[in-house]
């Protein structure tokens, strides 16, 4: 067995605010595979972008602590490393991908720019190769008429092709690991699916890795191989995605999984997980999800559930996995 | 298209930057945030006693140190136990005179800053909020007037009045100064007519001037009170300079400006003429600023409007 | 349904805005609405869908009168709202609310969320004395399910499913008759966008209310919708019961739209045949000749370059704007 690309075990991450700490990672631990995707699903809350952004080491400290745990890339260590080294490491071995790609983007200079002096920058090519290389980069991830493209604004680029520089630029170093935050929430349906197959090629053709962070199931399911559900800073389920989808072992999941609307079917009344997403202020005791658990019971209340093996290759934490109905 | 929800919970480095990056500071943080702070205390102090030395001046004054205490065989005394600041040219304890010179400064101050703070709000809401030919005239008017310095302004102006009282430098202050505060409100106001809040007011068919009054005005508030600070300071810092130029306060008014017009002529006798005045000057502007960059930071303002 | 009174009528509305840019000497328009007409009946639920650029967020705002048509009318209750009086428009805000996506946004985060929902009150004062708000404070938050002991909270301190349910409740404070929905559920958790939909589902059934529910999430819109119009580029692709648009779509945008959602089977195998639209959305400000979709569509003959197709019914029993239509493709 290959060794996996990237290997992060129990993180933690704190926030100390005015009003408190808030524990926004609470001990996740998974392996990725070289070629593999990982879909990590939740909601707000839930810890998912703080995990991936103390991975890369861009949280803002303070507020953000990074507490505990390790997350290896190869033989580095990337929470303990100087952060000189992490410089290197970020682009070059494990890069980001954001929601808004018009956030990321530097509005006052051109795609063709910007692209550029991140080849020379990284790469050490000169100017020429760079412009080159830019190009076949755009070309690479779908955009049409690629050397023009290099003189647009960010401005000017729709949503979908903005998304795509950025994956080109996210890409253009050759990264072993990419963590997707939200690639294509804030992109109109028909073109989230092209973004979508346009990373699942990049993954099959570079066999990259990816931490691709949903809070679409359908997403998830359609991309990954592996789920990690978060729920209040914890992994509460991992396992294959399609037998999470068919045959979930956490409440939370199943809960989701039921209130998600689906256009074949119009119900009287969408079955709703009740309740809100935890405060992390005053987090409750216990099962953090007890409180909106239909299988809660007094244990749920005053012990935590660890992830725990409920069948080959999948972990659930729950003390009821077992019950649990789709 | 929609963007994943920042909720409060998501991690408190959102907790700062909940609206698209629009922190907002509540009160309780705020009273909370200048409680914790030196400067503000100390600006909060000095300014209390500068503001007691100018309404009840005599709780600062003794038996002997009085400002009809006047005797010209005691011109220019130096320091000492009797006279504290000295005497002035006069033979009057300078003590009581300097002191006296806040209520000066306090009035010009106040008044300036209670004028453009009022102008700019109703001009520069009206100019942001309503936009279009209101807009235009307002800020062409505010444009051209900004242009020409005020200093300047107001000594051509006050040449021509041959001087003046305290109210009537600061209100020659005021026009000429009037352009920065309102078009630091018209900004506020256009980058708060969008959001949400007030989007929700106007289908609710609320008037333009309740929005501007109970949403609009309130949410936009903070980087006024900080520029009023620094204005009511700079106010007091221009009439010192106006009346050592000759062209603010005259005598007989008694103020910081000029006594520190007098005393330069007499610098390298009676460095002590020169030097309290100042110092007062200096602490009373310096109180100013230094409560305006306290609330700065509780308020968390960033003067140029990013927003 | 269709004997239901028409409380609210767009009647070809068109929405230009001008483009000014002095630096390049352009000029022109964006085409935001272009010739839209759409019925509400009392008790229905319209949902207008679309990516973004079509339209219904600007048609959403003309409906609440914060803009004006460039041409066209909208109809309330069979008067144009242009025409309407001071008081006949203090009315219309009374009748006709609406519901924001952003619901941190769409509260003054210094007021307490008591003030937010009585300012309804303070604005049309005639509707309820002073010594009542307090108590409708405390029944709309009990309708919309929260405590009515957190009345003096602040908005910051709810989470998104439970602001959006304090502006609902805000929404129903005057007991309008119509609710204008612009994306009421996207910006919220998966999760809780099933209980607010819900809640909307329950206070239409008790109050009578009629909907115009835009959203750009179909799975969403088909579980509220009585009937669906799909816009694109300004304009109405296709209309009619949701049922027959949802599952059975005629015009090819529609057919994009849907074979776009991502679809795992219950074996969590994804299923459909995705349709790949080519090309972009076209500049709103130079849409393109004859139909707007043919630089998309796969379909695209001559004729759509030069003819635009009407939208009227093609055989399938309603409204589709396509040449092409198959009467086949509208199983009823």
């Amino acid at each position: 067995m290959p060794e996996p690309v990237l290997l992060v075990d129990g993180l933690q991450v704190e926030f100390r605010t005015e009003d408190g700490t808030v524990k926004a990672v609470d001990g996740v631990s998974y392996a990725l595979d070289r070629g593999e995707v990982l879909a990590i699903l939740g909601e707000s809350g839930s810890g998912k972008t703080v995990h991936a952004r103390a991975i890369m080491r861009i949280l803002d400290s303070p507020p953000a602590f990074i507490t505990g745990g390790t997350a290896r890339l190869g033989d580095l260590e990337l929470l303990s490393i100087d952060e000189a080294d992490m410089r290197v490491i970020r682009g070059a071995r494990v890069a980001m991908l954001f929601q808004d790609p018009h956030t990321a983007l530097d509005p006052v200079f051109t795609v063709g720019d910007q692209m550029v002096e991140l080849l020379r920058a990284r790469r050490d090519l000169s100017t020429r190769e760079a412009r080159v290389e830019a190009i076949d980069l755009l070309e690479r991830v779908g955009i049409p008429s690629a050397r023009s493209r290099m003189r647009a604004y960010p401005h000017q680029l729709s949503g979908g092709i903005a998304q795509r520089v950025m994956v080109a630029m996210a890409v253009a170093l050759g990264p072993d690991v990419l963590l997707a935050d939200e690639p294509t929430s804030s992109l109109d349906v028909t073109v989230q699916a092209q973004v979508l197959e346009l990373l699942a090629a990049l993954v099959a053709e570079t066999q990259m890795a990816m931490v691709l962070i949903t809070h679409n199931l359908a997403v998830a399911v359609g991309l990954a191989r592996r789920i990690a559900v978060m729920y209040a800073g914890r992994i509460v389920e991992i396992g294959p995605a399609r037998d999470i989808y068919t045959n979930p072992k956490h409440p939370y999941t199943a809960a989701l999984l039921r209130s998600i609307p689906d256009i074949e079917v119009r119900e009287e009344r969408l079955p709703a997980i009740m309740g809100s997403p935890p405060n992390l202020l005053r987090p409750p005791s216990g099962c953090a999800f007890h409180p909106r658990c239909p299988l809660a019971d007094d244990r749920c209340r005053v012990e935590a559930p660890t992830l725990d093996e409920v069948v080959p290759g999948r972990a659930s934490a729950c003390f009821h996995a077992d019950k649990v109905q789709r | 298209m929609s963007k994943r929800p920042t909720s409060y919970m998501e991690g408190a480095a959102d907790l700062a930057d909940m609206v698209e990056g629009q922190s907002i500071t509540l009160w309780s943080d705020v009273r909370r945030k200048l409680k914790r702070d030196r400067r503000f205390w100390i600006a909060a102090v000095m300014i209390a006693i500068f503001v007691g030395m100018a309404i009840v001046p005599q709780l600062f004054f003794t038996e002997s140190l009085d400002p009809s205490n006047c005797n010209l065989s005691d011109s220019t005394l130096t320091p000492s136990s009797a006279h504290w600041f000295g005497t002035d040219i006069q033979g009057c304890d300078y003590y009581t005179r300097v002191v006296y010179g806040t209520r000066t400064s306090l009035i010009v101050g106040l008044v300036v800053g209670g004028l453009i703070v009022t102008l700019a709000l109703t001009l520069g809401s009206s100019s942001g909020y309503y936009g279009g030919k209101t807009d235009m005239i307002i800020s062409r008017f505010a444009d051209i007037w900004f242009s020409v310095p005020t200093t300047l302004g107001a000594i051509l102006v006050l040449t021509l009045f041959g001087g003046g009282g305290p109210l009537v430098v600061a209100l020659v202050l005021v026009f000429f100064s009037w352009p920065d505060m309102t078009r630091l409100v018209r900004s506020t106001v256009i980058s708060g007519k969008h959001r949400g809040y007030v989007r929700a007011a106007k289908t609710m068919g609320s008037p333009g001037r309740t929005i501007l009054r109970r949403h609009v005005l309130p949410n936009g508030i903070a980087p006024v009170l900080v520029f009023a600070s620094y204005t009511v300071g700079g106010a007091v810092a221009g009439e010192a300079t106006l009346t050592f130029l000759g062209v603010g306060l005259q005598l007989p008014s008694i103020s910081w400006g000029l006594q520190i017009a007098i005393a330069q002529t007499r610098f390298t006798s009676d460095p002590y003429l020169l030097f309290f005045p100042s110092l007062f000057l200096s602490l009373f502007i310096g109180a100013f600023v230094l409560l305006g960059e306290s609330l700065r930071d509780a308020l968390d303002v960033k003067l140029i409007q990013d927003a | 349904m269709s004997d239901a009174e028409v409380i609210l009528r767009a009647d070809d509305v068109v929405k230009h805005f001008p483009i000014k840019d002095k630096l390049f000497g352009n000029s022109g328009v964006i085409h935001a609405v272009d010739g839209v007409s759409l019925d509400l009946h009392e008790g229905e639920v319209v949902g207008v869908v679309g990516e973004s650029g079509c339209g219904k967020s600007t048609l959403a705002n003309m409906l609440m009168l914060l803009d004006a048509p460039t041409s066209g009318r909208i109809l309330f209750r069979g008067k144009d709202i242009a025409t309407f009086s001071d008081d006949e428009t203090r009315t219309y805000r009374r009748e006709v609310q609406m519901v924001f996506q952003d619901t941190f946004g769409s509260l003054d985060p210094r007021m307490p969320i008591s003030d937010a929902l009585t300012e309804p009150f303070s604005v049309h004062r005639d509707v309820l004395p002073k010594e009542h708000w307090n108590d409708r404070v405390r029944e709309l938050l009990a309708l919309v399910g929260l405590d009515p002991d957190h009345a003096n909270r602040y908005p910051h301190q709810f989470s998104g499913g439970q602001r959006q349910r304090i502006c609902i409740a805000r929404a129903l404070a005057l007991g309008p008759k119509v609710l204008v929905c612009d994306e009421p559920v996207s910006a919220l958790d998966v999760s809780v966008q099933a209980q607010v939909v819900n809640l909307l589902k329950d206070l239409r059934d008790e109050f009578g209310l009629s909907y115009v529910f835009v959203a750009h999430d179909l799975s969403v819109v088909r579980q509220i919708a009585d009937r669906v119009a799909v816009m694109y580029l300004g304009q109405i692709v296709e209309m009619g019961d949701e049922s027959d648009v949802l599952l059975h779509p005629s015009h090819p945008y529609t057919q994009a739209l849907i074979s776009a959602l991502p679809t795992p089977d219950s074996e969590g195998r994804m299923v459909g045949e995705r349709i790949v639209l080519t090309g972009e959305l076209p500049s709103p400000s130079d849409p393109p000749s004859g139909c707007r979709f043919r630089t998309r569509c796969w379909m695209a003959q001559p004729r759509c370059a030069s003819e635009e197709p009407a939208l009227i019914d093609r055989g399938t029993g309603r409204p589709v704007a396509c040449h092409f239509v198959d009467p086949a493709s509208a199983a009823s």
